[in-house]
């Protein structure tokens, strides 16, 4: 007898091993992200909304806050620059050392964030390379927010032009060179043409972007210095309040972030759906390296 | 405006793609570069554009006898038809057709409402104004061809270039387009170079052809002087279908298969081994001798199906020839395969074996 319970008997698989497959993924995703995020919420809410909102209402939370809106009000638009800038020179022109710079804008992806924090400190820090320079015209970068942006946009720079360099490189140059032959500058050409033609997919790595800025731990960890109010982010806020073992203060900054992440991926989601139904931008968002609080 | 190009030539790394090239193209004229592909028509149209460069101290392009070397492509004025359309896929249709007016600098810019007036009237001339609001996701090939037609005539270019321009279209598409293209020409007169590697469209569309082959040019005519009277052996094969054969020269006459055919005056300096080719609908059938010199031959197989009847052949000498007859022709010598068969040539076309 035919197997009728799969649309395509010849090629499903039994209804079994397709319950089971669903079963398994059901059980990792609640056991490994469901369950913590509502963790998260859970341990936060714990002793009602009103520990919940005091958490907020206090100097160095808020601090904490504005220093994460602030690097992340840096980094950004700088990383939007960059990643711009790298996709267009990658897809539009043949030069030495192209491949090179493909490959060290994937670093940052490669090497673990409390690496490239210490790099930094190597650099900038009072023993390191700069050190002695900088501290002889007083500038500080390690242990201050300068440091804690330049690690953020390290961590961050591959976002924008990982998600543009795919799809510029398949649109190609044709569109560019009718533009020109029909008088338009350089300027006129990026803006009405090229830009409009990658605008999901650099909305997509924005996101992807500020979601990492703001959750960035661990370079950040180590040029921060740790000083409260003054150089805590968010999620180095949350680790101090978690060692102090003040539980309901530490998940209440920590679901500002799980909220963070749960806008953004919802962000991420309208975008790809945009992009699906805009008939003339055929963007496929790259797989993606995330990290939530 | 005319077109001169001088002693162009292009290298792509060590590949040469264009070897000293010289052409001339009249004002008002459409012409076609014809060739296969890796001849170098798209690399001259390209050079002509300004989209790619020539070697440096190669030549120079000229427009209306000036070198527009110095010239950059927004400046150059002239209109460019991608083989792929190249249309912005994120403007409409409309869009798409205003955007060199839109950019240009607002000195010199129309309003509003005159660049609304002179999109629509092309729109109109490509037979496309109902579907200014259409993205060209949403259009066939044909139709995205001429919105690309359209979008190029708009910033009122000195010349027209197209590469390959109905290459992605299908057969039938292709053929009501090229008429149209021709009768586009003639109603707008402006000077025109199109690539193509169809022989019927050239000789369709073209005033005159360039006859291209690994960068250098093979023969510039008329199509009728290109196809009646081909200067080389490529022009020959190229422009349709031949019968080869192998042939000697002696005293004036050339010998073939069983055949001496006289050689025409302006071929007299042929001597020894030479190539005789024959087009297939100069190759003349007959049932029986007429005591006149013919080859003898077998019917090998017959394509019925067409204006024509080809009919595949085997000679005494086991030679492979095509032959293309009439249909009615075809049906009064009732010709069947092994059918035996007299052939003579109507006319032949001898070059010097290389």
């Amino acid at each position: 007898m035919a197997n009728h319970t799969t649309p395509w008997p010849a090629i499903g698989e039994k209804a079994l091993v397709r319950r089971l497959l669903i079963a398994v993924s059901l059980g990792f995703l609640t056991l490994f992200l469901f369950l913590p995020l509502v963790t998260v919420f859970a341990e936060a809410l714990r002793n009602g909304a009103g520990a919940y909102i005091a958490s907020f209402n206090d100097q160095a939370a808020l601090a904490a806050i504005k220093l994460t809106l602030l690097v992340t009000a840096i980094s950004l638009p700088l990383n939007l620059v960059f990643g711009l800038a790298a996709a267009w020179a990658i897809a539009k022109f043949e030069f030495r050392g192209k491949h090179l710079l493909i490959t060290l804008i994937d670093l940052p992806f490669a090497v673990s964030p409390v690496i490239s924090g210490l790099i930094y400190v190597l650099l900038y820090g009072m023993h390191g390379w700069l050190g002695p320079w900088l501290t002889e015209h007083d500038i500080q970068i390690i242990f201050a927010v300068p440091g804690i942006v330049l690690a953020t946009i390290f961590v961050t720079f591959p976002f924008v032009a990982r998600e543009v360099i795919p799809l510029m490189q398949e649109q190609g140059t044709e569109e560019e060179q009718a533009a020109m032959m029909l008088g338009a500058g350089g300027w006129q050409t990026f803006f009405r043409v090229t830009l409009p033609n990658v605008k999901w997919a650099v909305l997509y790595g924005v996101i992807l972007c500020n979601a990492r800025a703001m959750g960035e731990f661990g370079a950040v960890s180590v040029v921060s210095g740790h000083i409260r109010g003054k150089t805590n982010t968010m999620s180095l806020h949350v680790e101090i309040l978690y060692n102090e073992y003040n539980f309901v203060a530490a998940f209440a900054v920590a679901s500002l972030l799980a909220l963070l992440a749960l806008v953004t991926l919802a962000l991420k989601s309208l975008i790809e759906w945009r992009s699906r139904t805009a008939q003339h931008s055929p963007f496929v968002p790259t797989s993606s390296e995330e990290e939530s609080a | 405006m005319s077109i001169e190009v001088r002693n162009i030539t292009k290298h792509f790394g060590d590949f040469r793609a264009l070897d000293d090239v010289n052409l001339s193209v009249p004002t008002g004229k459409l012409v076609a570069l014809l060739g296969p592909s890796g001849s170098g028509k798209t690399t001259l149209l390209r050079i002509i554009a300004g989209l790619e460069q020539a070697d440096s101290g190669s030549g120079s392009i000229l427009f209306h006898e000036e070198d527009v070397a110095n010239t950059h492509v927004r400046h150059r004025r002239v209109g460019f038809v991608f083989q792929h359309y190249a249309l912005f896929r994120h403007m409409t249709v409309f869009e798409n057709v205003a955007f060199g007016l839109r950019v240009r600098p607002r000195k010199s810019r129309p309003n509003r409402r005159d660049i609304a007036d002179t999109v629509h009237e092309l729109l109109r001339l490509v037979q496309l104004d109902m579907l200014a609001g259409r993205y060209p996701s949403q259009l066939s090939g044909g139709q995205r061809q001429r919105v690309a037609l359209a979008r190029a005539l708009a910033v009122e270019p000195k010349m027209l270039l197209l590469d390959e321009p109905f290459g992605a279209l299908d057969a039938k598409v292709r053929k009501e387009l090229r008429s149209w293209l021709r009768r586009l020409h003639d109603e707008l007169n402006v000077t025109s170079v199109f690539v193509t590697h169809d022989q019927d469209e050239a000789l369709e569309v073209a005033n005159q052809i360039v006859v291209m082959n690994r960068g250098r040019v093979e023969q510039i005519g008329t199509p009728d002087e290109v196809f009646h009277h081909p200067q080389t052996e490529f022009v020959m094969h190229f422009l349709g279908d031949v019968n080869a054969f192998h042939g000697r020269v002696i005293q004036g006459n050339v010998q073939f298969g069983s055949l001496k055919v006289p050689l025409l005056e302006n071929r007299q300096q042929i001597v020894g081994d030479a190539r005789v080719f024959i087009r297939p609908h100069d190759v003349t059938i007959d049932t029986k001798t007429n005591g006149l010199p013919a080859i003898e031959a077998r019917v090998v197989r017959v394509h019925s199906a067409g204006p024509l009847v080809r009919v595949e052949l085997l000679t005494s000498a086991n030679q492979r020839l095509i032959s293309e007859i009439s249909q009615e022709r075809f049906v009064t010598m009732n010709l069947q395969p092994d059918s035996k068969v007299y052939i003579r040539p109507r006319h032949i076309r001898v070059f010097a074996d290389s």
